[in-house]
């Protein structure tokens, strides 16, 4: 291959108070797709915000190579002139409008100020093609999943003649198939000649399609790895992430199982809008006190859509279904109930549903239970402050103080914070919906720990996950469910990926035949 | 309760805490966290000095101060009250109609029923209250946004203040009522060249800022927080000490404290302990800054934003009492652009558009920046033309600041 079509030499970033990026270096080669790992926090998205001009040139310490001339990227659009788009983990695409008008956002085919649609419409058609997305361009972006938006995103970038594309975490929101389906472009669009970054937390994806990885912690470049033909060493990028060995990142436990605490029967949600979609078809699981249970299945499942509607109602509306705690029907028509009850729920979405950002760490974590700290209505804010720093050690967030706006974490602290906000309210039963989404290896370790010491204190505890191997690590029963129903109860000891994989996928359609539709989408009237 | 448990360890990294630092950063970083208050009780200081010097010592006069508060009065109440609404990220359009309406409602009461006048002020104030759960329910419940509801609301109250008066002014009302407005803390005790009673609330007022800042300061220490270093904390003292002791004398220099101020205290204290160390509101700050979030938390959301609003109903008539009392008359007129007065005091005063964010002190702070503008451009001699233009752009200026200073310190 030819030399780096990228090469940013000694990057050094500072934020008041905080060195962000120390002397980074890195060398993209010409047509292959390059790796980043590291920790939340380790500078990544730092680094990407650099290259691409969100920090301007000025703002930092260093240079930038770009096929072989140094560039001043002074915004984004300089740095997209020059073939260089990045694509965020939030995708940046508006919900009303169709995909063409997506795809050709700040970039339309226009004469003066006036749009030719027939050139849009057709322009945007040969995207889609390429990306292999099957879609009229005129369809709403609300109105797809969130696999084709990110497949929009890259026709976006592919209109705006891309030479080198970043995707930071392009998977998170995916699920398998969609991921494969992903992956399998980037080594297409590799052999179209365009290089590509791909920021990732997952090993596995990095082994697939990646050619070089470079390892970020703490700011630093710690080193850059080639992938060779017979895969890639694990152990030494994890162990270049953390600096430390991660050889127990399950904690052993020796589980005390009671009595049957918290159990769900024939649970079944219609879609909030669509009502004659069933999200969730006669669900029925149970949870006994001291026992981590486990719901596997892939995206569109009916896995948050579930316990949200257990939980107060707050998703669909439910037409039928118990719940009982301790053997015993009880309401949980709004949330207060279900709290009231016993039952909490960790929500998958820390930033719009689990904290207000803009709020310190202290009184996020007491929201739930305010009645706590709080005599006839009146918070004692010092008794607040002593719970929230006890929650600041034993759970190790780090952050300056409890007064820190949680909006300023990383992803591990904030999912330690909303942890804490729900241990704090003293529940029976934690239903922890994608409790390590988006976070660190080492912010994970932590939270299995805190997951197995709940489960030890006699909590009966149910964890939604997508990754199975975290399940499997976790769990002493794990439920399958596809298509709304529960289709498989698996004990620890007879469980591994392949047999849960089968029970996630099964269904009355023939789904493998068509893939199309088992992307999440299952809405015929 | 807090649990104990064997987190791994992990090397501490560069977020850990340090307990080490400079006296410069610890100052910047408590001023941080209020740079929009700071700011602006440093710009209604500024504000106070210029304008002094433009009037030649006129603003500063007892007289004045008096005045200032008293014209002012009824826009600090209504500024409380939206402070509140637009944290649970809301608005209210409605409350200078209201206001109308309520003034109105009591002239009715008092002048052509001859109520008693504490009867006819109870009886407004629960016009109030039931004109912001009128308002409350469709947005609380329905969901109909609150701009569109009190967009309608403004129309509503003022034409019913037009009904009820049939485009005429009624008046006068009893003594008793008027002294809302334009009464004073009565006199007692021997001749000194001071107002008695004036300047021992004034004292009391200070006793009790001092301790508590002590007390705070001592709890902080206590809970091992960071401390501002005792030199800048007794400079703190200081500063409270010289502007309560300065403000006693002016006022118990002329007739004393004025009733509307009392009220002003009353409110002040009561509504910012409320929103610090209530749980309704916890719950106001947790609705803005991320409802959905708040819900999930077991926030009744919908009872709390429908509150709010039955509150600013009630401070809506009351400022609409103090205004009409002042007046001496319920007119058709009374209210018009009130509710603007009242927005721009908040947001000037450190509210968030998006909600979440604002303190009821920091209300007070913007409507009296507000106040001292439009009172020392009186003095000065500028027209409204002109003082309407000024106080558009330092509304402007204010909230360009904050947006400049967040994005400095969020990037």
């Amino acid at each position: 291959m030819a030399g780096p079509v990228l090469e940013m030499r000694s990057i050094t970033k500072t934020f008041p108070g905080v060195k962000a990026l120390s002397d980074v270096n890195l060398s993209v080669a010409a047509g292959e797709i390059h790796a980043i790992c590291g920790e939340n926090g380790a500078g990544k998205s730092t680094l990407m915000k650099v290259l691409s001009g969100v920090y301007p040139h000025g703002s930092y310490e260093g240079e930038i190579l770009f096929e072989g001339e140094p560039c001043r990227f002074k915004d984004i659009r300089a740095s997209e002139q020059r073939g260089i788009v990045i694509i965020h983990q939030e995708l940046a695409l508006v919900p009303y409008l169709s995909i063409a008008e997506n795809i050709f956002l700040g970039n339309e085919h226009a004469r003066r100020g006036i749009i030719s649609w027939h050139r849009t419409l057709t322009h945007a058609a040969a995207l889609l093609k390429r990306v292999g997305l099957h879609e009229n361009p005129q369809t709403r972006i609300a109105d797809i999943g969130v696999g084709k938006q990110q497949l929009v995103e890259i026709a976006k970038a592919l209109a705006k003649e891309v030479k080198l594309l970043i995707l930071d975490e392009p998977t998170a929101a995916l699920n398998d198939e969609d991921s494969r389906k992903l992956l399998d472009l980037m080594l297409e669009l590799k052999a179209q000649g365009i290089s590509c970054i791909i920021i990732s937390h997952k090993l596995n994806e990095i082994a697939r399609v990646a050619d070089s990885v470079t390892v970020l912690r703490d700011g630093r470049t710690i080193e850059t790895i080639p992938v060779g033909a017979d895969g890639i060493a694990e152990d030494r990028i994890i162990r270049g992430m953390v600096g430390r060995d991660l050889e127990h990142r399950y904690p052993e436990r020796t589980p005390e199982i009671g009595e049957t605490v918290f159990a769900v029967e024939d649970w079944t949600v219609q879609h909030p809008i669509d009502h004659h979609r069933k999200v969730v078809d006669g669900a029925s699981l149970t949870v006994r006190a001291g026992e981590i249970v486990g719901i596997a299945g892939l995206m569109g499942a009916g896995r948050t859509e579930l316990a949200m509607s257990v939980f107060g109602r707050s998703y669909g509306r439910c037409t039928g279904g118990r719940v009982l705690v301790h053997g015993r029907e009880v309401s949980t028509r709004t949330v207060p109930q279900a709290i009231g009850h016993g039952i909490a729920y960790v929500t998958e979405d820390r930033k719009h549903l689990g904290l207000n950002l803009i709020d310190d760490i202290s009184r996020n974590i007491t929201l739930s239970a305010l009645g706590k700290v709080a005599r006839r209505g009146w918070v004692d804010r010092h008794e607040e402050t002593k719970v929230a720093e006890s929650y600041r050690a034993s759970m190790n967030i780090k952050a300056p103080s409890v007064f820190a706006e949680t909006g300023k974490l990383s992803g591990g602290n904030q999912q330690k914070v909303v942890l804490s906000k729900w241990i704090f309210a003293g529940p029976e039963v934690l239903i922890l919906d994608e409790p390590t989404r988006g976070i660190d290896i080492g912010a994970k370790a932590e939270i299995y720990q805190v997951i197995a010491d709940l489960a030890a204190q006699g909590k009966a505890v149910l964890v939604i996950s997508s990754e199975l191997p975290e399940l499997l690590g976790l769990c002493d029963r794990i439920y399958t469910m596809a298509e709304g129903r529960i289709t498989g109860e698996v004990a620890r000891a007879d469980a591994d990926q392949e047999s849960l994989m089968r029970l996630m996928t099964v269904s009355a359609a023939p789904q493998t035949a068509a893939p199309q539709t088992a992307v999440s989408r299952p809405e015929q009237v | 309760m807090a649990q104990t448990q064997t987190t791994p360890k992990t090397p501490p990294g560069p977020a850990a805490p340090a307990r080490t630092r400079s006296t410069g950063t610890v100052l910047a970083e408590a001023l941080r966290g209020n740079v929009r208050q700071y700011g602006m009780l440093v710009a209604l200081a500024l504000i106070v000095v210029l304008f002094q010097i433009w009037t030649d010592g006129t603003l500063l006069k007892p007289l004045n101060i008096t005045n200032l508060i008293q014209q002012n009065g009824y826009i600090l109440i209504l500024a409380i009250g939206m402070m509140i609404v637009i944290i649970a990220g809301h608005i209210d359009l409605s409350v200078g109609s209201l206001a109308a309406f309520v003034g109105a409602a009591a002239a009715v009461m008092m002048v052509k029923h001859d109520l008693p006048w504490p009867l006819a002020l109870a009886f407004a104030l629960l016009i109030g209250a039931v004109a912001g759960a009128w308002q409350g329910f469709w947005i609380a419940y329905i969901g109909i946004p609150s701009f569109i509801v009190t967009l309608a609301g403004m129309l509503l109250f003022r034409g019913g203040t037009q009904i009820l008066l049939q485009g005429q002014s009624i008046a006068p009302f009893p003594k008793g009522f008027q002294k809302i407005s334009s009464g004073f803390l009565p006199e007692v005790g021997p001749h000194t060249n001071y107002h008695n009673l004036t300047l021992l609330l004034g004292l009391g007022v200070l006793a009790v800022a001092v301790l508590q800042e002590v007390r705070g300061r001592r709890q902080a220490a206590s809970y091992g927080l960071e401390l501002l270093p005792v030199g800048f904390f007794l400079a703190k003292l200081a500063a409270i000490t010289a502007a309560v002791l300065v403000f006693t004398l002016l006022l118990a220099s002329y007739h004393g404290a004025p009733i509307v101020l009392l009220i002003l205290g009353a409110l002040l204290v009561g509504f910012g302990y409320l929103m610090r160390n209530s749980i309704i509101g916890r719950h106001t700050y947790a609705i803005g800054g991320n409802e959905p979030a708040a819900k999930l938390s077991g926030v009744k959301s919908k009872r709390v934003v429908f509150l709010a609003f039955v509150n600013m109903g009630v401070l809506a008539a009351l400022a609409g009492l103090v205004f009409a009392a002042r007046l001496n008359a319920g007119t058709p007129q009374a209210g018009i652009n009130f509710e603007l007065e009242a927005i721009a005091a908040a947001f000037i005063g450190g509210a968030s558009a998006s909600g979440g964010v604002g303190t009821v002190l920091g209300a007070i702070i913007g409507g009296l920046v507000l106040g001292v503008l439009n009172n020392g451009m009186s003095l000065v001699g500028v027209g409204t033309d002109y003082q309407q233009v000024i106080k558009g752009l330092v509304l402007l200026a204010a909230v360009g600041f904050d947006v400049y200073n967040k994005r400095k310190v969020g990037s």
